[in-house]
């Protein structure tokens, strides 16, 4: 996020939401965008469902599933149009405008309105609304990464926020909000295959020669393999060994059947879990996991907020999870030895300039965001104040992409994916309580489909796409379009993953969950007599 | 900011223009007692409980209502406003159970703290009780509304905190009830279980069911830590009695959240001791996972991965480390594998 949460209740005066339905993925976020639109400020919904905002929302647009861009080249086309941009932030701080202006003005509003199924009249409305408002944010989730154009859904949200000035300021900005608890701070730790902690590049020479004199080896400067090319180079035998730490990809990654037979072809797994996790079961050695009551250390959450996790109680198998990766490293033949998890955040520290000023006495009362390049800086609550990390803002135009795979007579229903409040990715089928109510998939689907197929809330379908099937209950309800499908993916008696599409964006290799096709039978009820 | 001058029990103080005698009060550190106001939600001045003297005016006010005026002279604890505070708590403990010994609320209830404070031990009033049934319909809360006092905190919490509207006041007079429409349990609403009511309730009306029967409130530690759920890094205070996590407590100073929590981070952290959890190492022989010592496990990793990697490079290894797990835990993993196994292959589920 360039802004923090708390400008949504103190700031704010507008939301654009676009594939983000917060008040489930992110309920706190989501409760704060409620309270805002309650004190009046104005809030726009861009989503296929009518999710619970909607409720809040001054409008509604319900896109058609994948064609966010040209949803927003056609916001844009309107802005320029009227002459609503701002002209001031576009020849100070950005470049590549007129690509920019050449591209959208093939987006006329009643072309938009045809691909996206949006009424003319309500995309001159929202146009003038986010340009004219002087305080705006952007929101956005999984919603728009993941699909086959992730990337340049991405680039045409920053686009729309360069254009009308809704960057640098407090109450402004572009806010992804991340999934997980700590998927920031595992990009930040340089948990990726081209970069070192604090977005440092692998193939650096100075950068690397840093590295290289504090770890004390040589390092390897060829950028690393991303999560779908280390399966696909699994099925290959290329990658013949892994170490998956607290990760479930058999039930959580696209195209699961795939991932499984990746697994099956390695010749070694180490799997460090909670849980004997459906990945869990092709390992060859699997070793116990302390979970987050269990463990010291820190979390950093989508506003890039550093704050710490305490250990509560014993680890239940016995010892920390940094305690247990520094012996097996050490054990492979490269020492680690830290006396406490606060030596290794220092050590990352005194690697990482936007984090150096970051350490645990600081955090011991309170929290700080990145960049803090010195410990008497305060933190940074919003980016781009007065000018962008490369300096000028870059248009990046795109054109419209349609989804890897659309419905069509073999499989003509469009499946969508996401979370449900009360369950989180696959730890909380574990929580008795919360498994105790919501203990089974419930895949959405429109009342006129019901009809034509016949069914009614809480009766089994199969539901099958070109990669797989399973089994599910369905509810009933008009949060979904006709002709779409709509599953969380938290349970392992519902794998819906092995369903979902593994067309990748180009660029981050994120899969395309948000859209693929599948067919959907009734499971006949056994006849009573 | 404009400033306006007042005197509080004596005592000559400037405050913001537009703040509330109660807010005043604490700004001078004075502490009057209040069971309907609570600092994150609307104002009510329901309770009475807050009420002060203030001169020239011949009823008491309540202080959580009543702004601050220029010139004037508030009494907090004058023998009038004691006799009101005390009349307000017999009539409230006229109709609320007396079980405080085996109440799982006390010494965290603002009832009892407050009828200590003012020595009410029993009430003058004799009447009619309530008998209401007790609502354990659902796995996360129990709510007893025989200890209700009525005072809308949860009320207020369901829809300026979390906005879900499930709660208001049904029925009139005596028969007055704080609850969800249609009158149905918890389970049967449009309840989201957030537990905001539970955490903003100050009494024990609404408690948290993990925590049922298994402490009283002054045993209880608190340990500071971050959700391990979504993104957002909402705190929260994990209730640890005997080195055993029995609840998670609302901790009003959270820098995101305050004491706003979701159904996940309140209630969803009992997964820790879900009886699957695995407690040692296990190795795969045969097909079947055999339990093993960390040593033994760590040898085998040794010799594989090594192996593996001396045979066919660096690259034949690959890690996923976890956005699950902290920041220190994925700087080893990836500083593992980039400085040992010699790749970047390193990556964890961002893009998946």
């Amino acid at each position: 996020m360039t802004n923090p949460i708390s400008e949504i209740t103190d700031e704010t005066e507008l939301m654009l939401l676009i594939g983000t339905n917060a008040t489930e993925a992110h309920p706190i976020i989501g409760y704060k965008m409620r309270q805002a639109a309650r004190r009046g400020a104005k809030m726009i919904v861009c989503d296929p469902r009518r999710i619970d905002l909607v409720d809040e929302a001054d409008y509604w647009l319900q896109l058609k599933p994948g064609t966010d861009i040209p949803l927003l080249n056609g916001l844009m086309h309107i802005i320029i149009k009227e002459g609503l941009e701002d002209k001031n932030f576009v020849a100070e701080r950005t470049e590549n405008y007129e690509a920019l202006k050449e591209t959208v003005q093939n987006y006329p509003p009643e072309y938009v309105s045809e691909l996206t199924g949006i009424s003319v009249e309500d995309l001159y409305a929202v146009a003038r609304l986010y340009a004219n408002t002087d305080k705006a944010m952007i929101f956005y989730t999984l919603g728009i990464t993941e699909h086959i154009c992730g990337t340049r859904n991405v680039m045409s949200i920053a686009n729309l926020a360069m254009l009308t000035g809704h960057l640098g300021r407090p109450g402004t900005g572009v806010c992804p909000m991340r999934g997980q608890n700590n998927v920031q701070g595992a990009c930040d730790m340089g948990a990726l295959p081209n970069v070192y902690p604090g977005y440092q590049a692998v193939t650096n020479d100075e950068i690397r020669q840093k590295f290289e004199q504090s770890w004390g080896v040589s390092l390897p400067a060829k950028v690393g393999l991303k999560i779908p090319e280390m399966f696909e180079a699994a099925h290959e035998g290329k990658v013949k060994a892994m170490y998956i730490l607290g990760e479930n990809p058999v039930l959580t990654d696209p195209n699961s059947n795939h991932i499984r037979a990746a697994l099956e072809k390695l010749d070694f797994l180490v799997v460090q879990e909670l849980f004997l996790s459906e990945t869990a079961e092709y390992a060859d050695v699997i070793l116990p996991a302390a979970s987050f009551a269990e463990c010291n250390g820190t979390f950093t959450n989508t506003e890039r907020r550093v704050q710490r996790v305490r250990q509560a109680i014993e680890p239940i198998p016995g010892q920390a999870n940094w305690q247990t990766i520094c012996q097996m490293s050490t054990k492979l033949g490269y020492p680690m030895e830290y006396e406490h998890p606060s030596d290794i955040w220092n050590e990352m520290a005194s690697l990482t300039p936007s984090m150096a000023g970051i350490n645990y006495q600081r955090l011991e009362n309170s929290s700080l965001q990145w960049p803090c390049p010195t410990e008497d800086h305060p933190g940074t609550p919003y980016l781009h104040k007065g000018k962008f990390t490369r300096g000028l803002g870059l248009f990046q135009p795109s054109d419209h992409i349609p989804a890897g795979e659309m419905p069509d007579k073999e499989y003509p229903f469009l499946l969508s994916t996401g979370r449900i409040l009360f369950h989180y990715n696959v730890t909380t089928p574990y929580s008795e309580g919360i498994a105790s109510v919501w203990d089974k998939e419930m895949a959405e689907i429109h009342p006129e489909d019901a009809e034509k197929l016949g069914l009614v809330t809480g009766q089994q379908v199969k539901i099958q796409s070109r990669r797989g099937e399973v089994i599910s209950a369905v509810k009933v309800t008009d949060r979904v379009q006709p002709g779409m499908v709509w599953m969380s993916f938290h349970y392992a008696a519902t794998p819906t993953n092995a369903l979902t599409s593994d067309a990748l964006d180009p660029v981050t290799g994120t899969g395309e969950y948000k859209v693929c096709a599948v067919r959907i039978e009734k499971i006949p009820e056994v006849a009573h007599a | 900011m404009q400033r306006v001058k007042f005197t509080i029990n004596g005592k000559e103080v400037e405050v913001p223009v537009g703040s509330t005698i109660l807010q005043a009060a604490e700004m001078v550190g004075i502490d009057i007692p209040r069971l309907c106001y609570d600092p994150d939600l609307s104002p009510l001045g329901a309770c009475r409980l807050c009420v002060v003297e203030v001169k020239g005016n011949r009823l008491l006010p309540a202080s959580c209502v009543t702004p601050v005026t220029e010139g004037m002279e508030v009494q907090t604890e004058s023998p009038a406003v004691i006799e009101a505070r005390k009349t307000i708590l017999e009539l409230l403990i006229a109709n609320h159970p007396l079980d405080c010994m085996t109440c799982d609320k006390m010494g965290d209830c603002r009832l009892a703290d407050y009828c200590y404070r003012y020595n009410v031990k029993e009430s003058p009033f004799t009447g009619d009780q309530h008998d209401y049934a007790i609502d354990d319909s659902n796995p996360f809360i129990i709510r007893d509304l025989n200890k209700c006092i009525l005072c809308g905190a949860c009320v207020r919490a369901c829809e300026e905190m979390t906005g879900q509207d499930n709660l208001s006041y049904l029925y009139r007079g005596f028969d007055r009830k704080a609850t969800t429409a249609a009158d149905v349990p918890y389970i049967e609403s449009d309840c989201v279980f957030c537990g905001q009511c539970v955490a903003v309730c100050p009494t024990g009306a609404l408690i948290e069911k993990s925590m049922s029967g298994q402490a009283r409130r002054w045993d209880i530690d608190k340990v500071r830590t971050t959700c391990p759920f979504c993104g957002t890094g909402c705190n929260f205070d994990l209730a640890v009695k005997d080195g055993k996590v029995i609840g998670v407590l609302s901790a009003e100073d959270a820098p995101v959240n305050g004491r706003m929590l979701c159904v996940k981070g309140r209630f969803g952290w009992d997964f820790i001791y879900n009886e699957r959890r695995l407690t040692t190492p296990l190795i795969k022989k045969n097909g079947q996972f055999v339990e093993a010592s960390w040593d033994e496990a760590y040898d085998l990793i040794a010799e594989k991965l090594n192996g593996i990697k001396d045979q066919y490079g660096p690259d034949s290894f690959a890690a996923l480390s976890s956005a699950r797990c902290t920041n220190e835990e994925n700087y080893l993993v990836q500083k593992f594998t980039r400085a040992h196994m010699g790749t970047n292959n390193v990556d964890h589920c961002a893009r998946t």
